[in-house]
């Protein structure tokens, strides 16, 4: 039986989460772009560039209530006991969202993430060590999975040692706990009670240097921020800093073991770097974020309810043909590259600088001791979608 | 050519600085700034309107 992508698509869809391309083109060169279904708690899916832009910078209209992509509506979600900490910035609304965004910009600026490139290439190169010998890895699991959770857990100042169960916690978070919420609630708690510990042991024994002790020690207007605060903030960078960066690691190296073209241009011009880490994020964008309606309003043709669930497909914004000439090859050169991969407006990504030198980093350590990979079997790649798509095992040999 | 951030569009991407380091650089919060007072030399100029069609914001502004 097929489905109308128009009136009941459905992001967990099999083939959708493997390719999720057609179906998106589909829907945005119809009559109709915004989509909606029914299925996840329902939501409209706009599919053109123009209209997913739009979404993001009317923050007043298209609020962040809530940010998942499936669940109940706002204000029924089952929090637990830490009801009170959410993500800031990523979930808060202006006007608190101001302060709940200035304070930890400082951290991502490309001067301040700077500092991490040495320790991430050397992780790199200490991954690469584990399997160079064997003539085939797992480009995903056993590479791009484990970058991104060590880097955020050395920057906020927790053992990498546990990076398996940050791990766990986040795909608790973002991929099986977008279709049961009693999952996502456990691992919301499990990432929230370890955090309370931590932010315990600073305000008992404050660190130098330390993301956290400095967040907690911070002040707006005078007053010292609320704990809830730096709680929420610990909860983002880990559930916002791994799925997402490990999912364009592992697509950009899934794309790179089937372009050797790509490698050779890379390894012959290493001045492409720059736009190539451009385009390989706007044709992997792994991000598709959420908005809820804030007052009712009609969006391009279609009434929209306040608290309705609206989904920014940045994936699909980066493929529309309106903004981008011959969207669906990667032009490792492209000239006019606006992707909006990281979003646009005031929430536009907090770590996007941090994310961009990891996948760069990455990329560059394994191609240079790798020059030349090929997928072991391409049918045998499985792929995450729904809030954050991107290989999940993805078998390479060299 | 004279270039400009337009203050409030600029959420700091820093596309403009991946696109022409030598022109555009960031603040203390990622945010935008033009490195170069005055005019920008000519041998810049095509790196300039590159950052200006990388931005997502369109927030840069080119003074022709």
């Amino acid at each position: 039986v097929s489905i109308d992508p128009l009136t009941d698509y459905d992001i967990f869809d099999s083939q959708f989460v493997i390719d999720p391309f057609p179906v998106m083109d589909e829907i945005r060169e119809s009559a109709c772009p915004v989509a909606h279904t029914d299925r996840w708690g329902s939501s409209w899916m706009p599919t053109r560039y123009a209209d997913i832009v739009a979404v993001a910078q009317e923050h007043d209209l298209f609020t962040s209530q809530q940010i998942l992509v499936t669940g109940p509506p706002p204000g029924q979600e089952p929090e637990g006991p830490y009801a009170a900490v959410a993500a800031p910035p990523i979930s808060s609304d202006p006007p608190e969202h101001h302060w709940h965004r200035r304070l930890i910009l400082p951290f991502f600026a490309p001067q301040a993430v700077a500092k991490f490139e040495d320790g991430t290439r050397e992780l790199c190169n200490r991954l690469i060590d584990g399997f160079i010998e064997h003539g085939e890895a797992d480009a995903a699991a056993d590479y791009a999975q484990q970058i991104p959770v060590r880097v955020i857990a050395t920057m906020l100042g927790v053992p990498t040692d546990l990076s398996d169960t940050f791990t766990g916690w986040v795909r608790g978070v973002l991929e099986a706990g977008l279709k049961d919420q009693a999952i996502r609630l456990e691992a919301r708690n499990n990432i929230l009670d370890y955090f309370k510990r931590e932010i315990d042991d600073r305000t008992a024994n404050p660190r130098e240097n330390d993301l956290i002790t400095t967040l907690l020690s911070s002040e707006v207007d005078g007053q010292q921020v609320p704990e809830e605060y730096v709680h929420g903030v610990c909860n983002l960078m880990l559930v916002a800093g791994v799925d997402t960066t490990w999912s364009s690691i592992g697509a950009a190296l899934w794309h790179l073991a089937q372009h050797p073209e790509h490698r050779h241009q890379l390894r012959d011009d290493p001045e492409l770097w720059p736009s190539a880490i451009e385009e390989l994020l706007r044709a992997y964008a792994p991000v598709t974020m959420a908005r809820i309606v804030g007052r009712d309003t009609e969006f391009q043709g279609c009434p929209m309810h306040a608290g309705d669930r609206v989904l920014m497909s940045f994936p699909a914004a980066n493929r529309d043909p309106r903004q981008f000439d011959r969207p669906d090859e990667v032009i490792l050169d492209r000239e006019h590259n606006r992707h909006v991969a990281f979003g646009a407006g005031i929430h536009r990504c907090a770590g996007s600088n941090l994310a961009r030198l990891e996948l760069r980093v990455a990329l560059q350590t394994f191609l240079a001791r790798i020059p030349d990979f090929e997928l072991v079997d391409p049918s045998a790649v499985t792929w995450a979608g729904g809030q954050v798509r991107g290989p999940r095992q993805c078998k390479v040999r060299f | 050519v004279k270039v400009r951030v337009e203050e409030g569009s600029c959420h700091g991407h820093q596309s403009c600085a991946i696109a022409a380091p030598e022109v555009f650089g960031a603040d203390d919060y990622g945010n935008a700034v033009v490195l170069i007072e005055g005019v920008i030399p000519v041998e810049l100029e095509a790196k300039v309107r590159r950052a200006e069609g990388n931005c997502p914001e369109r927030a840069i502004v080119i003074e022709d």
